[in-house]
Parts: structure tokens; C-alpha cells; sequence
């Protein structure tokens, strides 16, 4: 690879987090706990990128993720590939899918559900692709996939 | 142990639906059993509710459980900034089941979450009634003498209205064909149309409220229309007079139909119908003690054959 195609430096071992939309960034890093994070991790915000024109990416080092861990991040940015990297090589390509239940992540919109009132986890239901819906556990509220807020 | 918790009937099926009709029908028989003797029943009403909640104390008290509980959230610490699990945990410490309204959407089901005992929704917020959704259907089975196939009408509010849409999505197994009469701004909401047509369920909208609409209805089922629902009082002035029953409308009803309200009523049921063998919403009113001793019952683990073989209690 020529020298100054490579926008952020190569991993030996880890994780390459690609096509991350910059709106997203920060709720991808919120959302993968990478603040509580001891190993290095790079950042790379704007960059260029053919698909999306401006994209995001996050190598983190030493680091691997559980499918539920990286399920967590449909809610916010569903097209994210996810490379795991030994020895500077890629060794798996993952996408992420949605989960059927989403605990603790995502906020309900409904002012009077009781989540919203009371010290306790939120839980919503994805209701299918078609209908791009969560559906609150307790109030029934759905709320569309676009309109996602996290908690 | 199971979770014999009462939060909402959507996911009933027909069976189960069929089951507490079927108990209610043995407390019309003989209302007063000594099935809960020794039993506390709470009912904690973290919103008014005088009807739902006389209701449900009366069933208890012909069960003969006895009732502790509020009516009232002002005496509660609720409003000194107590959570809803506090308050839970330490009321069921206390008694064997837990009656709820909650203001709240969603409180119900996060307390059967957090309970050692049964909690029953006697209401949260906006969400559900399942306890209402009940006394309607065993009420429409009672006049009926069937749940299937039957032409219901629901006229009024059928945006905000809570019952309309229990009663919607529990008559979905019975094959019943739904009439919705409504003001624009108070129509069924697109998602319950959406819910209609995924389960089978037949619809008509209706412009018109008049003799001939309603000729073919076997259940009239009324609501009121809210000033308060209202963004645009213009319209509501328009529309405030166009939702009422009036006794010549039932000219042309079948002899079978029946009319129910959730009450309290205003003046959308004329009141010279009272007299007319049309009229059912006082009976479905005591349909909810029925009904509510039923849910009660079953909350607690009775079942339909206790009730049956129960022989002694009410002599």
C-alpha cells in the first residue's frame, strides 16, 4: 500500500472499526465503553472514503469484541464493518446485526414511560427490518431506527 | 415461582380469554365465596381511579379477602421522591397481591417485574386496562351468547381511547368485523388499521352517525368526545354534537345490539335510552366485578375448577 493512502497507522493485533459515519463517532466510542479502555486506540475523524465520501474508523489495539458487544452498535450506525487484525493481518470480517432485545442502550422518547421516571435499565424489541422500529418493553412505544436516542 | 402477574391481555389467546369468561360466569352465578379467606389484597392507586378501584376492593371483599392500599397518591412516599420498587417491594412484603394504577406507562409491567407477588394493572397511563378489556368482553359474550363474528361499532374518541384499542386487539380471534365512527381528529390511528389488516381483522370507516350506520350492529360500543383532545376547539365545536345517541337513532337497531360505555358518561348517551332493552352499561359496569374477581382469582392461582367445586363457601 502506497505510503499516503494510509490515513491512520496499521495494527498489529485488534480491532478496526471501519465505516463508522463521523455524526456517529462518538456514540460508537460511548457505546463500546472505549473511555474505560487501557490499551492505545487511534481515531480517525473526516476521513475520505469512496463508499461514504466522509467516514470515521477507530483501531483499538490488543482489544476484541463479543457479537453482542458490537450488536450493540446497529442502533446508531448499522453499516460498520469490523476487522479483527493478528499479526498485522486480517484474520475476520464481521457486519453488525441487530439484536432482538436491546438492554440499556437506547432512551424511550414517551415522557411518561416509567424508564423514564424510575432508576432502572430500558429494554426495547426490534420489530423488523421492514418496519425499521424499536418497540419499548414497558410503554409499548415504538420508536423508528432514525430517530434513535441512547440513554 | 411463575409469574401469574396480570399486565395486559394483547397476548391472550383465545383459550385464556375463553377461561376467565368462563370463571367470571361462576362469580355471576354466586358472587359471594370465600375463595381468598385470609388473603391481603393491596390496592395501591397512584392515580384516582374511583370506579376501577371500588371495583376491584368489592371483588376482594366478596372473595372475601381483606384490602389494604391507597386511593389517593398524595398519602404515599412517592411524593417524597420514593421509587416505584421501594414502594413495591415493601407493599408485598405485606400482602399476597398487588391491584396498580399507575399514571405511568409501563409501571405495571416493570413492578411484575420487581414483585414477589402478583401484580394486577388496574391502568398504567395510557398503556393498558386489562381488567376494562376484560369486563367488555365478558359483557359483549354475555349479550351475545358468542364472541365470533360480530359487527362492533366504536363510536367517539378512537385516538386516545385506551378501551377501544384493548378491545380491538383483544377481539382479534373471534374474526369480528370493527365499525369506526370518529371525528377526524379523534380517528383510529393509522398503526391499529396497520394492526387490523396484518391480523385479519375487518374494518369500516364511517362518516355518518345515524339510524341507518348503526342498523347493523350487534355491539354499540360509545365513548366520549374531550374538549381537552382537542388542538383545534373550532373543530371540537363543530364536531361536540355529531357523536351523541339519541334514542331516535335506534330506530332501525337489530334487537340483539346492545350499547356499552366505559363510563363515566356526559351526555353522549341520550338518557331517555337508559329505559330501552339497548342499553347495557350499567350491567357492564357489574360485569366488572365479575370479571375482576375472575382476574383476581386466577392472579392468585385458583382455578376454574376450584370455583366450580367450591361448594360450601357460599351456602
Amino acid at each position: 500500500m502506497k505510503r499516503q493512502e494510509l490515513q491512520v497507522a496499521a495494527l498489529e493485533n485488534g480491532t478496526v472499526i471501519d465505516h463508522i459515519p463521523s455524526s456517529k463517532l462518538f456514540q460508537v466510542i460511548s457505546l463500546l465503553h472505549l473511555e474505560e479502555l487501557n490499551s492505545s486506540a487511534t481515531v480517525g475523524y473526516n476521513l475520505k472514503s469512496k463508499k461514504m465520501g466522509q467516514k470515521s474508523i477507530i483501531k483499538i489495539a490488543d482489544k476484541f469484541f463479543s457479537d453482542d458487544e458490537i450488536n450493540q452498535l446497529s442502533v446508531v450506525a448499522p453499516n460498520v464493518t469490523l476487522s479483527t487484525i493478528r499479526d498485522y493481518e486480517v484474520v475476520e470480517k464481521k457486519e453488525v446485526h441487530m439484536p432482538e432485545e436491546l438492554i440499556g442502550i437506547v432512551r424511550c422518547d414517551n415522557h411518561k414511560c416509567i424508564t423514564n421516571n424510575e432508576p432502572m435499565r430500558t429494554r426495547f424489541h426490534f420489530l423488523g427490518k421492514e418496519r425499521g422500529t424499536l418497540q419499548c418493553h414497558y410503554c409499548n412505544r415504538e420508536i423508528s431506527l432514525s430517530d434513535v436516542k441512547l440513554v | 415461582m411463575e409469574n401469574r402477574s396480570l399486565v395486559t391481555i394483547a397476548n391472550h389467546s383465545r383459550e385464556r380469554i375463553e377461561y376467565l369468561i368462563r370463571m367470571a360466569q361462576e362469580f355471576e352465578k354466586h358472587r359471594n365465596r370465600r375463595l381468598l379467606e385470609g388473603r391481603i389484597v393491596a390496592t395501591l392507586f397512584f392515580e384516582p381511579s374511583t370506579r376501577t378501584r371500588l371495583s376491584f376492593e368489592t371483588a376482594a371483599n366478596r372473595l372475601g379477602a381483606k384490602v389494604i392500599g391507597f386511593a389517593d397518591p398524595k398519602v404515599t412516599s412517592g411524593t417524597k421522591g420514593e421509587t416505584l420498587k421501594d414502594t413495591i417491594m415493601m407493599v408485598s412484603s405485606y400482602a399476597d397481591i398487588i391491584v396498580m394504577r399507575h399514571y405511568l406507562e409501563g409501571a405495571a409491567q416493570y413492578a411484575s417485574e420487581v414483585s414477589p407477588v402478583p401484580i394486577v394493572n388496574a391502568g398504567d397511563g395510557a398503556n393498558q386496562h386489562p381488567s376494562q378489556t376484560m369486563l367488555d368482553l365478558y359483557t359483549i359474550y354475555q349479550t351475545q351468547g358468542t364472541l365470533d363474528n360480530l359487527d362492533i361499532y366504536l363510536v367517539g374518541d378512537l385516538k386516545y381511547g385506551r378501551t377501544v384499542h384493548s378491545l380491538l386487539t383483544a377481539m382479534r380471534h373471534f374474526s369480528p368485523t370493527f365499525h369506526f365512527i370518529a371525528p377526524d381528529e379523534l380517528a383510529m390511528p393509522e398503526h391499529y388499521k396497520m394492526y387490523c389488516r396484518q391480523n385479519g381483522i375487518k374494518f369500516v370507516e364511517h362518516q355518518d352517525f345515524d339510524a341507518d350506520t348503526i342498523a347493523g350492529a350487534d355491539i354499540l360500543y360509545m365513548t366520549r368526545v374531550q374538549r381537552e383532545r382537542f388542538t383545534d376547539l373550532d373543530e371540537y365545536e363543530r364536531v361536540k354534537d355529531r357523536y351523541l345517541l339519541s334514542r331516535a337513532m335506534l330506530s332501525k337497531a337489530k334487537p340483539n345490539m346492545k350499547i356499552l360505555h366505559p363510563l363515566p358518561r356526559v351526555n353522549e348517551i341520550e338518557y331517555s335510552i337508559d329505559d330501552t332493552p339497548y342499553a347495557y352499561y350499567f350491567q357492564q359496569a357489574q360485569n366488572g366485578l365479575y370479571a375482576r374477581q375472575a382476574i383476581l382469582c386466577d392472579s392468585l392461582g385458583i382455578t376454574l375448577d376450584d370455583i366450580i367445586n367450591d361448594k360450601i363457601s357460599f351456602k
